[in-house]
Protein backbone atom coordinates (compact mmCIF):
# COMPACT_ATOMS: atom_id res chain seq x y z
CA UNK A 1 0.00 0.00 0.00
CA UNK A 2 1.45 3.18 -0.91
CA UNK A 3 0.12 6.73 -0.21
CA UNK A 4 0.24 9.30 -2.93
CA UNK A 5 0.45 12.92 -1.58
CA UNK A 6 -0.12 16.54 -2.60
CA UNK A 7 3.39 17.70 -3.58
CA UNK A 8 2.06 20.92 -3.34
CA UNK A 9 -1.07 23.29 -2.19
CA UNK A 10 -3.70 23.32 -4.73
CA UNK A 11 -7.14 22.51 -5.70
CA UNK A 12 -7.94 18.89 -7.61
CA UNK A 13 -8.52 20.00 -11.25
CA UNK A 14 -9.24 16.45 -12.70
CA UNK A 15 -8.74 12.86 -11.39
CA UNK A 16 -7.15 10.62 -14.32
CA UNK A 17 -7.43 7.02 -12.37
CA UNK A 18 -10.82 6.60 -10.58
CA UNK A 19 -10.80 3.99 -8.19
CA UNK A 20 -10.38 0.39 -9.17
CA UNK A 21 -8.19 1.34 -11.95
CA UNK A 22 -4.93 0.13 -12.45
CA UNK A 23 -1.77 2.02 -12.91
CA UNK A 24 1.72 2.12 -13.45
CA UNK A 25 4.48 3.48 -11.61
CA UNK A 26 5.02 7.29 -12.98
CA UNK A 27 1.45 7.41 -14.03
CA UNK A 28 -0.77 10.17 -13.75
CA UNK A 29 -3.47 9.69 -10.94
CA UNK A 30 -4.51 13.10 -10.24
CA UNK A 31 -3.73 16.54 -11.61
CA UNK A 32 -3.95 19.85 -9.28
CA UNK A 33 -4.36 23.09 -10.35
CA UNK A 34 -2.03 25.38 -8.36
CA UNK A 35 -0.54 28.57 -9.38
CA UNK A 36 -2.33 28.44 -12.92
CA UNK A 37 0.00 25.24 -13.41
CA UNK A 38 -1.46 22.15 -14.00
CA UNK A 39 0.68 20.01 -11.39
CA UNK A 40 0.36 16.55 -12.56
CA UNK A 41 0.46 13.70 -9.28
CA UNK A 42 2.18 10.42 -10.40
CA UNK A 43 1.76 7.29 -8.63
CA UNK A 44 5.02 6.05 -6.97
CA UNK A 45 4.32 2.27 -7.56
CA UNK A 46 2.64 0.02 -10.23
CA UNK A 47 -0.89 -0.99 -8.62
CA UNK A 48 -4.64 -0.14 -8.46
CA UNK A 49 -6.30 2.77 -6.80
CA UNK A 50 -7.65 1.59 -3.96
CA UNK A 51 -9.04 4.68 -2.34
CA UNK A 52 -9.36 8.61 -3.87
CA UNK A 53 -9.48 10.74 -1.05
CA UNK A 54 -10.04 14.00 -3.13
CA UNK A 55 -12.85 14.96 -5.28
CA UNK A 56 -12.35 17.78 -8.17
CA UNK A 57 -12.29 21.27 -6.99
CA UNK A 58 -11.09 20.00 -3.45
CA UNK A 59 -8.41 22.11 -1.70
CA UNK A 60 -5.66 20.44 -0.71
CA UNK A 61 -2.87 21.00 1.24
CA UNK A 62 0.74 20.17 0.87
CA UNK A 63 1.53 16.46 2.00
CA UNK A 64 -2.06 15.81 2.02
CA UNK A 65 -3.06 12.16 1.10
CA UNK A 66 -4.84 12.43 -2.60
CA UNK A 67 -5.07 8.37 -3.11
CA UNK A 68 -3.74 5.38 -1.96
CA UNK A 69 -2.25 2.99 -4.36
CA UNK A 70 -2.64 -1.18 -3.78
CA UNK B 1 67.33 -0.58 4.33
CA UNK B 2 66.40 0.13 8.08
CA UNK B 3 64.20 -3.13 9.71
CA UNK B 4 62.75 -1.11 12.19
CA UNK B 5 61.43 1.69 9.80
CA UNK B 6 60.12 -1.01 7.73
CA UNK B 7 57.96 -2.85 9.67
CA UNK B 8 56.84 0.25 11.32
CA UNK B 9 55.24 1.50 8.08
CA UNK B 10 54.07 -1.95 7.29
CA UNK B 11 51.75 -1.84 10.26
CA UNK B 12 50.57 2.02 10.22
CA UNK B 13 49.93 1.65 6.31
CA UNK B 14 47.36 -1.51 7.19
CA UNK B 15 45.42 0.29 9.57
CA UNK B 16 43.53 -1.35 12.18
CA UNK B 17 42.48 -4.49 13.54
CA UNK B 18 41.71 -7.62 11.23
CA UNK B 19 38.03 -7.19 12.30
CA UNK B 20 37.32 -4.37 11.68
CA UNK B 21 38.45 -4.51 8.13
CA UNK B 22 36.25 -7.22 7.44
CA UNK B 23 33.34 -5.48 8.89
CA UNK B 24 34.18 -3.00 6.97
CA UNK B 25 34.00 -5.02 3.90
CA UNK B 26 30.61 -6.15 4.95
CA UNK B 27 28.86 -3.00 4.79
CA UNK B 28 30.50 -2.78 1.14
CA UNK B 29 33.28 -0.28 2.51
CA UNK B 30 36.99 0.19 1.46
CA UNK B 31 40.05 1.22 3.36
CA UNK B 32 40.83 3.94 3.68
CA UNK B 33 44.43 3.54 1.78
CA UNK B 34 42.27 2.17 -0.93
CA UNK B 35 40.05 4.48 -0.83
CA UNK B 36 42.76 7.20 -1.77
CA UNK B 37 44.15 5.02 -4.45
CA UNK B 38 40.70 5.20 -6.21
CA UNK B 39 40.45 9.01 -6.05
CA UNK B 40 43.74 10.28 -7.21
CA UNK B 41 45.55 9.40 -10.33
CA UNK B 42 47.78 7.80 -9.07
CA UNK B 43 48.14 7.80 -5.23
CA UNK B 44 48.75 10.21 -2.29
CA UNK B 45 51.81 11.81 -3.50
CA UNK B 46 52.74 13.29 -0.33
CA UNK B 47 51.66 12.05 3.23
CA UNK B 48 52.44 13.85 6.38
CA UNK B 49 52.27 12.65 10.22
CA UNK B 50 51.93 9.03 8.43
CA UNK B 51 54.10 8.82 12.67
CA UNK B 52 51.11 10.41 14.48
CA UNK B 53 50.57 8.73 17.82
CA UNK B 54 52.93 5.93 16.55
CA UNK B 55 54.08 5.31 20.14
CA UNK B 56 50.85 4.39 21.54
CA UNK B 57 51.16 1.28 18.58
CA UNK B 58 47.02 0.82 18.85
CA UNK B 59 45.95 4.02 17.12
CA UNK B 60 47.85 3.84 13.66
CA UNK B 61 47.88 7.52 12.02
CA UNK B 62 45.75 8.46 14.98
CA UNK B 63 42.76 7.26 12.43
CA UNK B 64 43.31 9.89 9.64
CA UNK B 65 45.20 10.12 6.20
CA UNK B 66 46.14 13.78 5.49
CA UNK B 67 48.50 14.50 2.02
CA UNK B 68 48.59 16.07 -1.14
CA UNK B 69 47.86 14.31 -4.60
CA UNK B 70 46.32 14.67 -7.75
CA UNK B 71 43.06 14.68 -9.25
CA UNK B 72 43.09 15.28 -13.20
CA UNK B 73 46.38 16.42 -12.90
CA UNK B 74 45.46 19.13 -10.60
CA UNK B 75 47.38 19.08 -7.19
CA UNK B 76 44.50 18.51 -4.01
CA UNK B 77 44.89 18.24 -0.33
CA UNK B 78 42.94 15.66 1.50
CA UNK B 79 42.66 14.20 4.82
CA UNK B 80 40.73 10.49 4.93
CA UNK B 81 39.32 9.01 8.38
CA UNK B 82 40.28 5.58 8.76
CA UNK B 83 37.38 4.18 10.10
CA UNK B 84 39.30 0.77 11.38
CA UNK B 85 41.20 2.67 13.98
CA UNK B 86 38.53 3.54 17.18
CA UNK B 87 35.94 3.60 14.68
CA UNK B 88 37.23 6.68 12.80
CA UNK B 89 37.25 8.89 16.24
CA UNK B 90 39.27 11.97 16.86
CA UNK B 91 41.91 12.60 19.49
CA UNK B 92 44.43 15.45 19.77
CA UNK B 93 46.61 14.63 16.93
CA UNK B 94 43.66 12.87 14.27
CA UNK B 95 42.85 16.98 15.14
CA UNK B 96 45.89 18.53 14.50
CA UNK B 97 46.47 16.59 11.48
CA UNK B 98 42.75 18.02 9.96
CA UNK B 99 44.32 21.44 11.06
CA UNK B 100 47.41 20.99 9.79
CA UNK B 101 46.31 19.71 5.80
CA UNK B 102 43.89 22.67 6.33
CA UNK B 103 46.30 25.11 6.66
CA UNK B 104 48.19 23.70 3.86
CA UNK B 105 45.53 23.82 1.44
CA UNK B 106 45.18 27.59 2.62
CA UNK B 107 49.00 28.51 2.03
CA UNK B 108 49.38 26.65 -1.61
CA UNK B 109 45.47 27.52 -2.69
CA UNK B 110 44.73 23.86 -3.28
CA UNK B 111 41.12 22.19 -3.40
CA UNK B 112 40.50 20.40 0.33
CA UNK B 113 38.60 16.98 0.28
CA UNK B 114 37.53 15.71 3.29
CA UNK B 115 36.64 11.81 3.10
CA UNK B 116 34.64 11.72 6.42
CA UNK B 117 33.82 7.97 7.89
CA UNK B 118 34.35 9.05 11.77
CA UNK B 119 32.44 8.39 15.27
CA UNK B 120 33.10 11.81 16.22
CA UNK B 121 35.26 13.14 18.94
CA UNK B 122 37.23 10.77 21.70
CA UNK B 123 35.11 11.24 24.56
CA UNK B 124 38.41 10.07 26.87
CA UNK B 125 40.61 12.95 24.78
CA UNK B 126 38.00 15.51 25.41
CA UNK B 127 40.53 18.35 27.31
CA UNK B 128 43.18 17.56 24.84
CA UNK B 129 40.75 17.91 21.72
CA UNK B 130 37.88 19.68 22.35
CA UNK B 131 38.01 22.77 23.76
CA UNK B 132 41.12 25.00 23.24
CA UNK B 133 42.68 26.78 20.14
CA UNK B 134 43.32 24.26 17.89
CA UNK B 135 41.12 21.81 19.32
CA UNK B 136 38.45 20.23 16.93
CA UNK B 137 36.19 23.81 16.56
CA UNK B 138 39.57 24.84 14.55
CA UNK B 139 38.77 22.93 12.24
CA UNK B 140 35.08 24.61 11.05
CA UNK B 141 37.06 28.17 11.50
CA UNK B 142 39.00 26.96 9.16
CA UNK B 143 36.46 25.67 6.75
CA UNK B 144 34.75 28.59 7.06
CA UNK B 145 38.10 30.71 6.03
CA UNK B 146 38.50 28.72 2.93
CA UNK B 147 34.92 28.37 2.18
CA UNK B 148 34.52 30.31 -1.71
CA UNK B 149 38.98 30.32 -1.41
CA UNK B 150 39.35 27.15 -3.05
CA UNK B 151 36.37 24.22 -3.66
CA UNK B 152 35.74 22.13 -0.29
CA UNK B 153 34.42 18.43 -1.24
CA UNK B 154 32.86 16.30 1.78
CA UNK B 155 32.27 12.60 0.57
CA UNK B 156 30.77 11.23 3.42
CA UNK B 157 31.33 6.85 3.25
CA UNK B 158 29.65 6.20 7.18
CA UNK B 159 28.52 8.67 9.77
CA UNK B 160 29.23 12.19 10.68
CA UNK B 161 28.43 12.76 14.02
CA UNK B 162 27.40 15.18 16.25
CA UNK B 163 29.95 17.88 16.19
CA UNK B 164 31.71 15.70 13.65
CA UNK B 165 28.84 16.19 11.49
CA UNK B 166 29.63 20.38 10.86
CA UNK B 167 32.44 19.05 8.21
CA UNK B 168 29.55 18.68 5.73
CA UNK B 169 27.92 21.26 6.73
CA UNK B 170 30.91 23.42 5.52
CA UNK B 171 32.02 22.30 2.13
CA UNK B 172 30.91 23.42 -0.91
CA UNK B 173 29.35 19.46 -1.47
CA UNK B 174 28.95 16.77 0.08
CA UNK B 175 28.51 13.46 -1.46
CA UNK B 176 26.79 10.50 0.31
CA UNK B 177 26.85 6.89 -0.23
CA UNK B 178 23.23 5.20 0.26
CA UNK B 179 23.11 2.72 3.64
CA UNK B 180 26.61 3.76 5.20
CA UNK B 181 26.56 7.26 4.87
CA UNK B 182 24.52 9.12 7.65
CA UNK B 183 24.56 12.75 9.56
CA UNK B 184 23.57 13.85 12.54
CA UNK B 185 23.83 15.88 15.79
CA UNK B 186 22.15 13.26 18.25
CA UNK B 187 22.22 9.58 17.47
CA UNK B 188 18.80 8.06 17.92
CA UNK B 189 19.78 6.52 20.66
CA UNK B 190 20.39 9.76 22.01
CA UNK B 191 16.83 11.29 20.80
CA UNK B 192 15.08 8.47 22.65
CA UNK B 193 17.08 9.03 25.95
CA UNK B 194 16.71 12.74 26.19
CA UNK B 195 13.91 13.38 23.95
CA UNK B 196 12.05 10.47 24.33
CA UNK B 197 11.68 9.78 20.06
CA UNK B 198 12.04 6.55 18.89
CA UNK B 199 13.61 6.38 15.30
CA UNK B 200 15.82 4.41 12.90
CA UNK B 201 19.61 6.02 11.88
CA UNK B 202 18.36 5.73 8.16
CA UNK B 203 15.08 8.32 9.35
CA UNK B 204 17.49 10.44 11.51
CA UNK B 205 19.96 11.25 9.35
CA UNK B 206 20.45 8.75 6.44
CA UNK B 207 21.55 9.57 2.98
CA UNK B 208 18.09 9.42 1.49
CA UNK B 209 16.96 11.60 3.61
CA UNK B 210 19.55 14.15 3.63
CA UNK B 211 19.76 14.64 -0.54
CA UNK B 212 15.87 14.66 -0.63
CA UNK B 213 14.46 16.43 2.46
CA UNK B 214 17.34 18.54 4.62
CA UNK B 215 19.14 19.26 1.74
CA UNK B 216 22.21 18.43 3.74
CA UNK B 217 23.54 16.29 1.18
CA UNK B 218 23.89 17.23 -2.55
CA UNK B 219 24.45 13.99 -4.21
CA UNK B 220 23.15 10.21 -3.25
CA UNK B 221 25.95 7.66 -4.48
CA UNK B 222 24.89 4.13 -4.41
CA UNK B 223 28.33 2.62 -3.67
CA UNK B 224 32.05 4.86 -2.73
CA UNK B 225 32.81 4.12 -6.25
CA UNK B 226 30.67 6.46 -7.43
CA UNK B 227 31.08 8.89 -5.05
CA UNK B 228 34.66 9.16 -5.44
CA UNK B 229 34.17 9.10 -9.07
CA UNK B 230 31.59 11.78 -8.89
CA UNK B 231 34.34 13.78 -7.10
CA UNK B 232 36.81 13.52 -9.81
CA UNK B 233 33.94 14.50 -12.60
CA UNK B 234 32.81 17.53 -10.45
CA UNK B 235 36.76 18.73 -9.79
CA UNK B 236 36.99 18.84 -13.26
CA UNK B 237 34.35 21.65 -13.70
CA UNK B 238 36.41 23.62 -11.03
CA UNK B 239 40.07 26.16 -10.89
CA UNK B 240 42.13 25.26 -8.21
CA UNK B 241 41.00 28.35 -6.28
CA UNK B 242 39.29 31.41 -6.84
CA UNK B 243 42.09 33.06 -8.66
CA UNK B 244 41.70 31.38 -11.43
CA UNK B 245 39.44 30.21 -14.30
CA UNK B 246 37.79 26.71 -14.57
CA UNK B 247 40.35 24.95 -17.72
CA UNK B 248 38.45 24.95 -21.05
CA UNK B 249 38.25 21.53 -22.33
CA UNK B 250 37.34 20.42 -26.09
CA UNK B 251 34.26 21.24 -27.67
CA UNK B 252 31.28 19.03 -27.83
CA UNK B 253 28.71 19.00 -29.69
CA UNK B 254 25.01 18.42 -27.94
CA UNK B 255 23.49 15.41 -28.18
CA UNK B 256 20.93 14.90 -31.25
CA UNK B 257 17.58 14.62 -30.93
CA UNK B 258 14.56 13.79 -33.09
CA UNK B 259 12.49 17.11 -31.46
CA UNK B 260 14.03 20.10 -31.76
CA UNK B 261 13.64 22.79 -29.47
CA UNK B 262 10.42 24.65 -30.86
CA UNK B 263 8.23 21.34 -30.82
CA UNK B 264 9.18 20.49 -26.79
CA UNK B 265 8.24 24.07 -25.44
CA UNK B 266 4.23 23.67 -24.86
CA UNK B 267 1.79 26.65 -26.34
CA UNK B 268 0.16 26.74 -23.50
CA UNK B 269 1.73 28.32 -21.27
CA UNK B 270 0.06 26.37 -18.14
CA UNK B 271 0.85 22.61 -19.30
CA UNK B 272 4.40 21.27 -17.58
CA UNK B 273 7.16 20.11 -19.80
CA UNK B 274 10.49 18.75 -19.04
CA UNK B 275 13.46 21.18 -18.60
CA UNK B 276 16.19 18.88 -18.51
CA UNK B 277 15.48 18.00 -22.68
CA UNK B 278 16.17 21.89 -23.29
CA UNK B 279 19.39 21.72 -21.26
CA UNK B 280 20.27 18.45 -23.02
CA UNK B 281 19.94 20.53 -26.08
CA UNK B 282 22.06 23.07 -25.12
CA UNK B 283 24.81 22.07 -23.55
CA UNK B 284 27.86 19.87 -24.57
CA UNK B 285 26.83 15.99 -25.02
CA UNK B 286 26.96 14.34 -21.53
CA UNK B 287 28.51 17.06 -19.67
CA UNK B 288 25.49 17.73 -17.08
CA UNK B 289 26.80 17.42 -13.44
CA UNK B 290 23.90 17.70 -11.71
CA UNK B 291 23.81 19.02 -7.98
CA UNK B 292 20.64 18.43 -5.62
CA UNK B 293 18.81 16.10 -8.16
CA UNK B 294 16.36 14.88 -5.55
CA UNK B 295 16.30 17.64 -3.54
CA UNK B 296 13.30 20.82 -4.16
CA UNK B 297 13.16 19.39 -7.47
CA UNK B 298 11.42 22.36 -8.83
CA UNK B 299 14.47 24.34 -9.76
CA UNK B 300 17.76 22.59 -11.51
CA UNK B 301 20.94 23.15 -10.42
CA UNK B 302 24.47 21.86 -12.14
CA UNK B 303 27.43 22.40 -13.97
CA UNK B 304 27.60 21.43 -17.17
CA UNK B 305 30.12 22.48 -20.71
CA UNK B 306 28.75 25.01 -23.33
CA UNK B 307 31.82 25.14 -25.97
CA UNK B 308 34.02 23.44 -23.64
CA UNK B 309 33.51 25.89 -21.33
CA UNK B 310 32.41 25.52 -17.54
CA UNK B 311 28.97 26.95 -16.78
CA UNK B 312 26.68 26.84 -14.13
CA UNK B 313 22.56 26.39 -14.57
CA UNK B 314 20.20 27.46 -12.95
CA UNK B 315 16.76 26.04 -14.46
CA UNK B 316 13.00 26.30 -13.39
CA UNK B 317 11.24 22.57 -13.87
CA UNK B 318 7.60 22.88 -14.62
CA UNK B 319 7.37 19.29 -14.54
CA UNK B 320 8.16 19.48 -10.72
CA UNK B 321 5.77 21.40 -8.70
CA UNK B 322 5.08 23.83 -11.89
CA UNK B 323 8.19 25.18 -11.36
CA UNK B 324 6.95 27.37 -8.85
CA UNK B 325 9.57 28.55 -6.60
CA UNK B 326 9.51 27.18 -2.79
CA UNK B 327 11.66 28.09 0.46
CA UNK B 328 13.31 24.92 -0.06
CA UNK B 329 14.28 25.70 -3.95
CA UNK B 330 15.37 29.45 -3.19
CA UNK B 331 18.37 28.19 -0.49
CA UNK B 332 19.41 25.37 -3.59
CA UNK B 333 19.64 28.27 -5.79
CA UNK B 334 21.34 30.86 -3.39
CA UNK B 335 23.97 28.14 -2.40
CA UNK B 336 24.51 26.90 -6.26
CA UNK B 337 25.24 30.79 -7.33
CA UNK B 338 27.91 31.75 -4.58
CA UNK B 339 29.52 28.30 -5.55
CA UNK B 340 29.88 29.15 -9.11
CA UNK B 341 30.59 33.35 -8.06
CA UNK B 342 33.08 32.28 -6.16
CA UNK B 343 35.00 29.73 -8.67
CA UNK B 344 34.64 32.34 -11.65
CA UNK B 345 31.75 29.92 -13.25
CA UNK B 346 29.41 31.94 -15.33
CA UNK B 347 25.41 31.52 -14.73
CA UNK B 348 23.10 30.46 -17.14
CA UNK B 349 19.28 31.20 -15.99
CA UNK B 350 16.44 29.10 -17.96
CA UNK B 351 13.19 30.41 -16.78
CA UNK B 352 9.81 29.12 -16.94
CA UNK B 353 8.41 30.26 -13.92
CA UNK B 354 4.89 30.92 -12.64
CA UNK B 355 6.29 33.08 -9.18
CA UNK B 356 6.96 31.85 -5.85
CA UNK B 357 4.66 29.80 -3.96
CA UNK B 358 1.86 31.36 -2.49
CA UNK B 359 -0.18 29.90 0.70
CA UNK B 360 0.16 30.25 4.49
CA UNK B 361 2.18 26.98 4.79
CA UNK B 362 4.96 28.93 3.28
CA UNK B 363 4.23 32.15 4.48
CA UNK B 364 4.80 30.56 7.65
CA UNK B 365 8.29 28.81 6.62
CA UNK B 366 9.39 32.51 5.33
CA UNK B 367 9.51 31.89 1.97
CA UNK B 368 9.95 35.75 1.45
CA UNK B 369 13.11 35.44 4.02
CA UNK B 370 14.26 32.59 1.69
CA UNK B 371 13.69 34.40 -1.25
CA UNK B 372 15.45 37.55 -0.58
CA UNK B 373 18.52 35.07 0.21
CA UNK B 374 18.15 33.87 -3.40
CA UNK B 375 17.43 37.03 -4.97
CA UNK B 376 20.80 38.27 -2.64
CA UNK B 377 23.30 35.69 -4.26
CA UNK B 378 21.50 36.42 -7.58
CA UNK B 379 22.64 39.98 -7.32
CA UNK B 380 25.93 39.42 -5.78
CA UNK B 381 27.01 37.22 -8.52
CA UNK B 382 29.62 39.40 -10.92
CA UNK B 383 30.48 36.09 -12.86
CA UNK B 384 28.91 36.39 -16.52
CA UNK B 385 25.12 35.74 -16.45
CA UNK B 386 22.89 35.13 -19.34
CA UNK B 387 19.13 34.86 -18.70
CA UNK B 388 16.90 33.10 -20.99
CA UNK B 389 13.15 33.55 -20.48
CA UNK B 390 12.19 30.55 -22.20
CA UNK B 391 8.19 30.54 -21.32
CA UNK B 392 6.32 32.47 -18.73
CA UNK B 393 8.34 34.76 -15.84
CA UNK B 394 6.04 35.96 -13.63
CA UNK B 395 6.58 38.78 -11.25
CA UNK B 396 9.04 37.94 -8.58
CA UNK B 397 9.99 34.69 -10.36
CA UNK B 398 11.23 37.29 -13.28
CA UNK B 399 13.77 39.00 -10.56
CA UNK B 400 14.94 35.86 -9.11
CA UNK B 401 16.36 34.23 -12.33
CA UNK B 402 18.42 37.42 -12.99
CA UNK B 403 15.64 39.68 -14.35
CA UNK B 404 17.02 42.81 -16.34
CA UNK B 405 17.18 45.07 -13.11
CA UNK B 406 19.93 42.35 -11.53
CA UNK B 407 22.32 43.31 -14.47
CA UNK B 408 22.81 40.48 -16.23
CA UNK B 409 24.68 40.46 -18.91
CA UNK B 410 22.18 39.84 -21.27
CA UNK B 411 18.14 39.12 -20.51
CA UNK B 412 16.59 37.31 -23.74
CA UNK B 413 14.05 35.53 -25.04
CA UNK B 414 12.56 32.59 -27.26
CA UNK B 415 9.89 33.81 -29.46
CA UNK B 416 7.29 31.69 -26.50
CA UNK B 417 8.47 33.86 -23.41
CA UNK B 418 5.80 35.90 -21.52
CA UNK B 419 6.83 38.15 -19.13
CA UNK B 420 4.49 40.10 -16.74
CA UNK B 421 3.69 40.85 -13.13
CA UNK B 422 1.15 37.74 -13.37
CA UNK B 423 -0.53 35.62 -15.63
CA UNK B 424 -3.50 36.82 -18.10
CA UNK B 425 -6.02 34.90 -16.40
CA UNK B 426 -4.72 36.26 -12.97
CA UNK B 427 -4.34 39.77 -13.64
CA UNK B 428 -7.75 40.35 -15.14
CA UNK B 429 -9.49 38.03 -12.51
CA UNK B 430 -7.64 40.35 -10.05
CA UNK B 431 -8.25 43.88 -12.12
CA UNK B 432 -11.63 43.38 -12.87
CA UNK B 433 -13.18 40.76 -10.15
CA UNK B 434 -15.50 43.35 -9.03
CA UNK B 435 -17.09 44.17 -12.43
CA UNK B 436 -16.73 40.19 -13.74
CA UNK B 437 -18.64 39.62 -10.34
CA UNK B 438 -21.20 42.55 -11.16
CA UNK B 439 -21.85 41.14 -14.87
CA UNK B 440 -24.59 38.49 -15.69
CA UNK B 441 -23.22 35.13 -15.87
CA UNK B 442 -23.85 34.48 -19.45
CA UNK B 443 -21.59 37.65 -20.21
CA UNK B 444 -18.32 36.90 -18.15
CA UNK B 445 -16.61 34.23 -20.49
CA UNK B 446 -17.03 36.86 -23.20
CA UNK B 447 -15.49 39.85 -20.91
CA UNK B 448 -12.90 37.80 -19.26
CA UNK B 449 -11.62 36.59 -22.86
CA UNK B 450 -11.83 40.45 -24.00
CA UNK B 451 -9.82 41.63 -20.99
CA UNK B 452 -7.53 39.01 -21.41
CA UNK B 453 -6.51 39.66 -24.94
CA UNK B 454 -6.26 43.13 -24.03
CA UNK B 455 -4.01 42.07 -21.44
CA UNK B 456 -1.70 39.92 -23.61
CA UNK B 457 -1.36 42.93 -26.27
CA UNK B 458 -0.13 44.90 -23.04
CA UNK B 459 2.70 42.08 -22.73
CA UNK B 460 3.65 41.47 -26.00
CA UNK B 461 6.99 40.25 -26.54
CA UNK B 462 7.45 42.47 -29.27
CA UNK B 463 6.67 45.45 -27.80
CA UNK B 464 8.90 44.19 -24.55
CA UNK B 465 11.77 44.29 -27.19
CA UNK B 466 10.75 47.53 -28.58
CA UNK B 467 10.99 49.04 -25.02
CA UNK B 468 14.68 47.35 -24.89
CA UNK B 469 13.55 45.23 -21.70
CA UNK B 470 14.82 42.57 -23.76
CA UNK B 471 18.14 42.68 -25.07
CA UNK B 472 17.09 39.75 -27.99
CA UNK B 473 14.66 37.77 -28.75
CA UNK B 474 16.12 34.21 -30.69
CA UNK B 475 15.44 31.50 -32.73
CA UNK B 476 14.94 28.40 -29.99
CA UNK B 477 17.15 26.76 -32.76
CA UNK B 478 20.21 29.29 -32.50
CA UNK B 479 19.90 29.49 -29.15
CA UNK B 480 23.12 27.47 -28.40
CA UNK B 481 24.93 29.33 -30.65
CA UNK B 482 24.00 32.19 -29.37
CA UNK B 483 24.76 31.58 -25.49
CA UNK B 484 28.27 30.05 -27.47
CA UNK B 485 28.81 33.32 -28.08
CA UNK B 486 28.21 35.71 -25.61
CA UNK B 487 29.85 33.18 -22.88
CA UNK B 488 32.67 33.85 -24.76
CA UNK B 489 32.45 37.26 -25.64
CA UNK B 490 32.14 38.21 -21.82
CA UNK B 491 34.43 36.36 -21.04
CA UNK B 492 36.70 39.40 -19.76
CA UNK B 493 33.80 40.92 -17.50
CA UNK B 494 35.72 42.25 -14.38
CA UNK B 495 33.58 44.01 -12.11
CA UNK B 496 33.48 44.58 -8.13
CA UNK B 497 29.42 44.42 -6.75
CA UNK B 498 30.01 46.88 -4.17
CA UNK B 499 32.63 47.66 -1.65
CA UNK B 500 32.06 46.87 1.84
CA UNK B 501 33.04 44.72 4.64
CA UNK B 502 29.69 42.43 4.08
CA UNK B 503 26.33 42.14 3.51
CA UNK B 504 23.96 41.60 5.82
CA UNK B 505 22.20 38.12 4.97
CA UNK B 506 18.64 37.69 4.57
CA UNK B 507 19.36 34.18 6.16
Amino acid sequence: MNEIKASMAGSVWKIVANEGESVTSGQDVVILESMKMEIPIPAEQDGTVKELKVGEGDFVNEGDVIAIIE
Amino acid sequence: MNETLQDMYEKIASGGAEKYHESNQQKGKMFVRERLQLLFDDDLSIEDAFFANCTDGSLPADGVVTGIGKINGEQVCVMANDSTVKAGSWGARTVEKIIRIQETAMKLQLPMLYLVDSAGARITDQVDMFPNRRGAGRIFHNQIKLSGRVPQICLLFGPSAAGGAYIPAFCDIVVMVDGNASMYLGSPRMAEKVIGEKVSLEEMGGANMHCSVSGCGDVLAKDEKEAIDYARRYLSYFPSNFKHVPKRQESIEPASFEKNIADLIPENQNAPFDMYQLIDRLIDEATFCEIKKKFAPELITGLSRIDGRTVGIIANQPKAKGGVLFPDSADKAAKFMQLCDAFNIPLLFLVDIPGFMIGTRVERAGIIRHGAKMLSAMSEATVPKISVVVRKAYGAGLYAMAGPAFEPDACIALPTAQIAVMGPEAAVNAVYANKIAALNEEDRPAFIKEKQEEYKENIDLYRLASEMVLDDIVQPENLRADLVQRFEAYQTKDVTFTVRKHGVYPV
